[in-house]
Parts: structure tokens; C-alpha cells; sequence
């Protein structure tokens, strides 16, 4: 039977535009660095390191054994995973069951990306298929901006309702001193900025960022070793629904009445392994991966926080804010920063310091349970549940 | 460890091109074929790995392309990037978490959508690398060079080892290259760089193929001859060339100590009846036969010569044909794993090793193998 | 029914990555190429606990994670630990004209090899331990080709 798992270290660069005074490499090796210092360990404790980040942000192939400088990989096992955005929850998720699975005591999950070593937008194009979107159709924000007008279309929401999520994620970014952005921006300010493709502006988006992520899970067997106090994952689901640009846009909709399949499947399965009946109540905080504002919304209603169409309602009311009902992104979120590769792990890492209590300003009081998600791909999600208490037993 | 087994194997012809199927067209062959080995639906697989490459792809998050293909629809997925082997191990620890009965893992590569050397070159660093234009092949020979040196391995040992695998492939019909070379033919064949001749090397190959892997309880249920996985491992060396003894596969002597340890393996010469190795390069075969402790450091030459590592030898070394005889990146690995089951099980055809009990595959990431990973597998669980 | 497959001649797209990069040395990379540049000297860095001298230079031991913020200034001289003669390369790739090589050279007071390019040698010249020396170029840039690679030692007058 598998073990049970917790995070027991993090570490984190302060999240920047740009860091040209180290090397990707060094980049690492800061937040391990800091990881391992949190959890009061050496690199030589560490059993196996799993790192992911996206190929072509910075033109490195085979980043696992590259990384070895920074990640202290040396003489040790080290397995890279890419998933697009959902990567640094894909590698929290990887180092989950190398440890659950019994075979390794205590695992250094990284995510990174120094974004400003290439062309964001030129890489994220070629994710795109060659043949049938990338002539025609291909980048972020684009895609994003149709999964806007179809939820503003479906429920009458307004791009004044999107600027309430993104002003939220700014206003919370104060408090955390290693955000990227640090911009108080009313929602005035969001609705006055530029259009980059309707209904989407300059306000919605994320940054894009140079930063690492480095957070320490242990087995149970030997979580007393540790300094602070465990962060328990409690589940973990995801669903990489879909190849095609245009699969989500028609599916999502139509198929079977399902919002946002991906995220509510992978959302479902946790629930229903830990028992959650009512998300919004029995969850204390939320860092979810919301690449722009509209996400704030329609996420709301596919995490089950509301009901269809309340999206809007829910974030107008205050119940994400800081004091709500369940505040969301304490961090400032991704909107705040988004070194892509390491964005997923600061859900987590995040999550964790919640839990433990040592997330400074920006601490939401006793915290028992935390909700983290990732989201990238092909409007893919991986959800992980987090909680104070050990789980009575191990369910993934 | 927790008995885990390979329920069902499934691989595509490897050739120089395939230009008739893209890429998720040879995922979705090697997955219905594994599919059809375990005697299995779609929906008796609760997870999936894929394996995938961006480089090799021309293409950011390149398992997006794969998702229908694999299946994954509606089940927990995650996609590893590097060789097969390493794909397979996550798989195994989905498993071993309980979490799962069955993963599937898939890896597939077209070498001939790109240019090789442009993308091995991308595994240099940067800032000192890079420029000076290294790849996987010229690195491979200062590799070659510094282990030859050390032990006075000839090119005329390594040779015999492209004789035997070119060999070995007649008898493999999805091999890509079967050759009937001698030792001169291969002397004689030009220089890429010393001291590695062309036919030292590898060819650039498409293909996919795909494992599935089951828990004891479903595996018992789904097959008579499962094969188990006994021990599994992996271990990195340093990054730099420079900071490497590159003669010596000390990452795979490690990998393999872990792996053998959890085999309860303590003579692989004697306990161990087949070995499917990476040999991207024929020296490679004899450094990794070396790392593996198949026989002392330097003596893997007159372990070949000897004709140990034939298939009616003591100790076949990969009767497949092995990576010379047709290497799709990332896909190696678990075509790797795949020889060993078949031959564990007796479904190896014109080129089964008689009584093959346990069995070693192997893979390697990185330049010069600077990452390793160790499969033991066996008929006995 | 005909095979629609018959005679077929499949349609192949021609691509390429078209994404420019701009990796940053840092500041241990950009002293040390600065160094390279404008006083034709190689640096590396020691670690305090192993006692290793790192070259190229290391922010932090690989091995033990100390920072290593000792510099040392390395000799343009060293040994050849190994070597290629390459005689096919694609074109993008190469940065000398054929055959030219490859080697690891452990410079003058460096404890780790360094990979670079060899020219200027004869025909079964390379071996083991050949005492090389950097030729660097006239115009330079702060890249490692400041070096244009290394050669035989050639005895004095």
C-alpha cells in the first residue's frame, strides 16, 4: 500500500521580469537552496529530484540532466516532466507518487523558467498543430479570448465582472513580497487598459517571469525529521483532455452540459476521495492556476464554489478576498507572476505555507484545508487537495 | 516493492521514415497493439505516461498531439520527457502508490521530421557549450576516446559489436536496419569523428511503441504469463563533460546496484540471462556491459570477442538488434523493455534465447549516457 | 473501390522553430567571459569545502552546495584528457572548417576539464595528455569563442 505524503520545505525566488545576474542553472539552484534550508536538510538527504519547465522557453533540450549545477542532482536520480502550463503541478504531482509509491523517502520537486531568455508568445505558438492551427490560429492570449466570449455569451457576463478578478489578484499581490507584479490596479484601471484581443486587455493577462519554485515532500515514515509542520496532501486528479486548439471551444459547451470538463472531472475526483461536499465552505483557501481574469470566474463555477453563471456574483460579493468566505490566490496568483514552469509548484508551495501557517501578510487564519490547480495545455487541469491533518489513509 | 508486471507490449515497425503516419498515428499503432497483447480494452487503463520530446517535435508541449491517440481521455495522464525507460518507472510508481491498477505508457519519435544535430546540440549548455557546435556524436567520440584510451579497447572490439547487433536484426522484422557486416566493413567505413565510423553509429529512425504495466491483483486477472518487474533505478552524473570521468559509467554502476539490490540480484553475470542495452554507439554496448557488471572495467571487448554476448552465448546482449539496428529516441527505451518481456515470455520468435528467466533493460539520458536507468525483469514474481 | 492511397505522394510541410534566444551569463559567466575578452585570461572557482577548482567557473558546488566565491586565474596551458577528429558535422554546426576537433582540456591550475575546439594539429598528433595551448582570437566578443581553440603546444622560438 502506498505511502502518505506531505510537503515539509519550500522555496521560492522573489519572481522578477528578468534576471540576467544568474544563469538558469544558478536560477535553480537558488530556490533548492532556499528548500532545503526551510526544511532544515542537505542536499545529500534528498533521494530523487523531478523537474519540469517548457522546452522552448529557453532553448535547453534535456533540462534534467543540464540542470544537475542547480538542481543538486548529481550521483542522484533526476526525471523531467512537461506539460505546458499544468507543468509545475505535474512535477508536484510527480514527486507526490515517487514518494507514495514507497520508493523514495524525500523528493525535490522543481519548476522554473527565465521567460525573458525568449519570445514568449514565439514559443507558445508552436504549440499549436502545424498543419491545422499554427498557419492560421496559435498564442495565448488569443485562445483565451474565445473561451471569454463564449462564457460572456453563455451567461451574460461582463468584462467589468472579469476586471473584479483581476484587480483582486493585484490588491492580494501586495502582500507577498515574492510576486513579480506589485501594481495596485483599480478596476478602472483594468478597463481603461488595452485591448490585445477582445474582450481580453493588458489588465487580465498574466506577466511573464523569470523564476524558480523548489518544494521538499517526505513519506510519512520520516516527516518527524522535519522542522515544520507537514502539509498533508490529501488527493491528487488531473485530466489532459483534447489535442486540438478548437476542441475545447466546441466541447466544453455542448458535451453533455459540461462547463470546463477538465478542471470539474479532475476537481470531482478529489472531492469525492476526501469527501468534500461543499467546496466554497469546507475549503479555507484556493491558489488556483488563472492564467487571466475571466478564469476567476467560470473556474469558480467548475470547482463547484458556485452555481453556473455565478461566477460573477461570487467574486463581486467578497467570498474570494482576503477575510471571504474562501479567499483566492493570497499570492497575488498567476496574474501576479507567471514563470510558467514554476507557476503550478507555487500553488503548491503556497498552499503549503497556509497550511503551516507561515505565509507572513498574506496568511489566511487557520487554514485546514487548501485547494491548488494547474492549468495549461489544451485547457487541461490537475487539482491537488492539501490539509493540515494527516489523511487516515493513503488514497492519491 | 510491491509486485508490479508488464501486462501487454505493443511497438511499430522502426524505419527511416514514416512519412505515411504522423506521430500520433504511430501512438495510437503501438497502443492498440499493446492493447491487443493484454487482451485489454481502453477503459481497463485508469492511467496513462506519455512520453515525448518538444525538440524532437517541433512543437511546445508536444503530448498535446498524443492525448486522443493514447486514450487518455477522462483518466489521469502525465508526460515525461526522456527516454522511455524513465517514462516506464513513473508508471511503475503510479502504481506503487496504489493510486492505479494499469498505467499505459507510449513514447513515440520521428527522426525524420528534424535534424538531429541541430537538437542534440540544444543539450549543451549555453553559455560555454553551445557555440563550439558539439552534438551527440562528436561528445559520444571524446566518450569513445577516453574509454579506448583507458583500457586499451580497440576499435576493431567495438566493431564486433555493430557485426552482432546488424546481425541480430535479420531476426527482428520491426528492426529498421538488419546488415550482414564483417569487423573490416566496419573498419573501413568512414569517419564521422574519431574514433567513431559510420557504422558505429546508430541510425535516425521513427517509430512508437507502448507498455502496459498492472498491479499484481489486476495483472493475475488479466494474464497467465505476466512478466514482473523486479528492481528498477536511475542515477545522473555531472553535467559538464569536463567534470566527468567519461570512462567511467560510475552513474550506471550505481542505478544498477540499486536495481540488482532490489532484484535480491548479487551475481548478474550468473542470475542475469539476457541484456537489452543502449548501444546508440557500439562502444557503448561494452561500457555499459561493464557498468552493469557483466565483467570487470575494459574487459567488455573480450567479453564480445569471446562471443559471450551473442544470442546462443552466455549472456545475450541485445538480440533485438539493439539501437544500431534502429534507434527512435525516447521510444529506445521501452523498445528496450519490450525485448526483454517478449523473450521473458517466449514471444520472441525467430530470435528467442532459450530458457530466459530474468532479463536487464536499460536507457540513458543526456550526452555521453550521463543518466541511467535499470530495469530488472523476470517470469517469477 | 480504387485505393484513394495509390500513387499518393504525401504532402510534407517544411518548419522550423522560430524562436530567437537571449541566455543570460549571469554574474559569475559574465566575469568570467569579461575576463576572456579583455585580458585573455581563464578563470575558475574553488570550492571551500571540496577544495575543487571548477572550470568553468561554479556559483556553488555542484557536490557539496557551498558557494564558491574564491576565484582563481587558470593557465592558458593544459593537458588534452580526450579527444575527436571530426570529419562529418552538418554545416549549421561547424565552427572550423573539416576536419577539425574536439577535446577536453584541463587547463594550468583547473581541477575539472573544459570542452573546446582543437585546430592546428597533425595527422595522429592528439593523445592523451598533450600539452595544448588556448589561441584566442584578435577581435573578441565575451563569448567562448574569444578562444578560437585550442592547438599543440609549440616549444618557445
Amino acid at each position: 500500500m502506498g505511502k502518505r505524503v506531505a510537503v515539509v520545505g519550500v522555496g521560492m525566488t522573489k519572481q522578477r521580469s528578468s534576471r540576467p545576474d544568474v544563469t538558469g542553472q544558478e536560477l535553480i539552484n537558488e530556490a533548492v537552496r532556499a528548500a532545503l534550508e526551510d526544511a532544515g536538510i542537505s542536499r545529500r538527504d534528498i533521494d530523487a529530484v523531478v523537474i519540469g519547465n517548457m522546452d522552448h522557453f529557453e532553448g535547453i533540450n534535456y533540462v534534467d540532466t543540464w540542470s544537475v549545477d542547480g538542481s543538486g542532482a548529481l550521483m542522484k536520480p533526476i526525471m523531467k516532466l512537461t506539460t505546458g502550463g499544468t507543468t509545475g503541478t505535474t512535477v508536484a504531482m510527480a514527486a507526490y507518487y515517487h514518494v507514495a509509491s514507497g520508493l523514495f523517502d524525500r523528493v525535490l520537486a522543481i519548476g522554473w523558467e527565465k521567460n525573458s531568455e525568449s519570445d514568449t508568445t514565439g514559443a507558445i505558438i508552436t504549440a499549436f498543430d502545424p498543419f491545422w492551427d499554427r498557419p492560421i490560429f496559435a498564442g495565448a492570449v488569443a485562445g483565451l479570448a474565445l473561451e471569454a466570449t463564449q462564457y460572456m455569451h453563455l451567461t451574460g457576463a461582463t468584462e467589468e465582472d472579469a476586471a473584479y478578478v483581476a484587480a483582486r489578484e493585484r490588491r492580494h499581490a501586495l502582500n507577498n513580497p515574492y510576486a513579480h507584479l506589485h501594481i495596485n490596479l483599480t478596476i478602472e484601471d483594468i478597463m481603461n487598459s488595452p485591448y490585445l484581443s477582445w474582450p481580453v486587455k493588458m489588465g487580465d493577462m498574466c506577466p511573464r517571469t523569470d523564476g524558480a519554485c523548489a518544494v521538499i515532500f517526505a513519506s510519512e515514515d520520516v516527516v518527524d525529521e522535519f522542522p515544520s509542520q507537514p502539509a498533508w496532501i490529501l488527493a491528487v486528479a488531473d485530466r489532459h483532455l483534447w489535442a486540438y486548439t478548437s476542441d475545447p471551444y466546441v466541447n466544453q459547451a455542448l458535451e453533455n452540459g459540461w462547463w470546463f470538463p477538465a478542471l470539474e472531472w479532475a476537481a470531482g475526483e478529489v472531492y469525492d476521495k476526501v469527501g468534500i461536499r461543499d467546496p466554497l465552505k469546507e475549503i479555507d483557501v484556493a491558489e488556483l492556476y488563472l492564467p487571466y481574469s475571466f478564469a476567476g470566474l467560470r473556474y469558480m463555477e467548475s470547482l463547484g464554489f458556485c452555481e453556473r453563471g455565478g461566477g460573477p456574483a461570487l467574486v463581486r460579493s467578497g467570498a474570494t478576498d482576503m477575510g471571504g468566505e474562501c479567499p483566492v490566490n493570497p499570492s497575488g496568483g498567476v496574474m501576479s507572476s507567471n514563470a510558467i514552469g514554476a507557476t503550478g509548484l507555487l500553488r503548491v508551495a503556497e498552499c503549503a505555507l497556509q497550511i503551516q501557517g507561515r505565509a507572513g501578510d498574506r496568511q489566511v487564519p487557520e487554514v485546514k484545508i487548501a485547494l491548488a490547480t494547474g492549468f495549461g495545455g489544451c485547457f487541461w487541469s490537475d487539482v491537488l487537495l492539501m490539509g493540515r491533518e494527516m489523511p487516515e489513509k493513503p488514497r492519491g | 516493492m510491491e509486485p508490479v508486471a508488464v501486462v501487454g507490449v505493443g511497438m511499430t515497425a522502426m524505419r527511416r521514415e514514416r512519412r505515411e503516419d504522423g506521430y500520433a498515428d504511430l501512438v495510437y499503432e503501438a497502443v492498440r497493439l499493446a492493447l491487443e497483447d493484454a487482451g485489454m480494452t481502453i477503459d481497463q487503463v485508469d492511467n496513462v505516461v506519455t512520453v515525448s520530446n518538444d525538440f524532437f517535435d517541433g512543437r511546445t508541449i508536444s503530448s498535446m498531439a498524443v492525448q486522443d491517440a493514447c486514450g487518455s481521455y477522462d483518466k489521469n495522464v502525465s508526460t515525461v520527457e526522456g527516454d522511455g525507460t524513465f517514462g516506464a518507472f513513473y508508471g511503475l510508481m503510479r502504481i506503487l502508490s496504489g493510486s492505479f491498477g494499469t498505467t499505459l505508457v507510449c513514447a513515440h519519435h520521428k527522426g525524420s521530421e528534424s535534424v538531429m544535430p541541430l537538437i542534440t546540440n540544444a543539450m549543451f549548455e549555453p553559455v560555454y557549450e553551445r557555440f563550439l557546435g558539439a552534438e551527440a556524436v562528436t561528445s559520444s567520440a571524446l566518450q569513445a576516446r577516453a574509454y579506448m584510451d583507458k583500457f586499451g579497447v580497440t576499435e576493431e572490439e567495438c566493431a564486433l559489436v555493430s557485426v552482432k547487433n546488424h546481425g541480430n536484426a535479420f531476426r527482428n522484422p520491426l528492426a529498421q536496419l538488419p546488415l550482414e557486416l564483417t569487423v573490416e566493413e566496419v573498419m573501413s567505413s568512414p569517419y564521422v569523428a574519431e574514433p567513431l565510423k559510420v557504422l558505429d553509429c546508430c541510425p535516425i529512425s521513427d517509430g512508437a511503441s507502448a507498455v502496459i504495466l498492472a498491479s499484481a491483483e489486476v495483472a493475475e486477472k488479466i494474464t497467465s504469463k505476466p512478466v514482473w518487474v523486479k528492481g528498477v533505478a536511475h542515477c545522473c552524473d555531472a553535467y559538464h563533460l569536463g567534470d566527468r570521468d567519461l570512462s567511467d559509467a560510475r552513474a550506471l554502476r550505481d542505478a544498477a546496484r540499486r536495481a540488482y539490490s532490489m532484484a535480491g540480484i548479487s551475481d548478474p553475470r550468473r542470475e542475469i540471462d539476457l541484456v537489452e542495452l543502449y548501444d546508440a554507439f557500439s562502444y557503448m554496448e561494452l561500457m555499459w556491459l561493464e557498468g552493469l557488471g557483466f565483467c570487470g572495467p575494459g574487459e567488455g571487448g573480450k567479453l564480445t570477442a569471446s562471443g559471450a554476448t551473442a544470442p546462443e552465448g552466455e549472456i545475450p546482449v541485445n538480440p533485438s538488434g539493439g539501437c544500431l539496428s534502429g534507434h527512435p529516441v525516447l521510444v529506445a527505451g521501452l523498445n528496450r523493455i519490450i525485448e526483454c518481456v517478449l523473450q521473458i515470455s517466449g514471444e520472441a520468435g525467430e530470435r528467442q534465447v532459450d530458457g530466459v528467466r530474468t532479463a536487464v533493460a536499460h536507457g540513458i539520458n543526456g550526452p555521453c549516457g550521463q543518466s541511467h536507468c535499470v530495469w530488472v525483469l523476470g517470469g517469477e514474481k | 473501390m480504387e485505393d484513394w492511397r495509390k500513387g499518393q505522394e504525401i504532402v510534407v510541410m517544411e518548419g522550423r522553430i522560430k524562436v530567437p534566444y537571449r541566455w543570460a551569463a549571469g554574474e559569475v559567466g559574465t566575469r568570467y567571459l569579461q575576463a576572456l575578452r579583455d585580458e585573455r585570461k581563464f578563470l575558475g572557482t574553488r570550492c571551500p569545502g571540496c577544495g575543487i577548482v571548477y572550470h568553468p567557473p561554479r556559483r556553488h558546488c555542484p557536490d557539496c552546495g557551498r558557494e564558491c566565491a574564491e576565484w582563481v586565474e587558470l593557465g592558458d596551458r593544459g593537458t588534452l584528457v580526450s579527444y575527436t577528429v571530426v570529419h562529418r558535422h552538418h554545416p549549421q554546426l561547424s565552427p572550423l572548417p573539416l576536419p577539425f576537433g574536439y577535446g577536453i582540456v584541463k587547463l594550468e591550475g583547473a581541477d575539472t576539464g573544459f570542452l573546446h575546439l582543437l585546430y592546428e594539429f597533425g595527422e595522429g598528433e592528439l593523445e592523451a595528455g598533450l600539452p595544448v595551448e588556448a589561441v584566442f582570437a584578435e577581435e573578441r566578443e565575451g563569448s567562448v569563442l574569444d578562444v578560437r581553440y585550442f592547438r599543440p603546444l609549440r616549444e618557445v622560438g
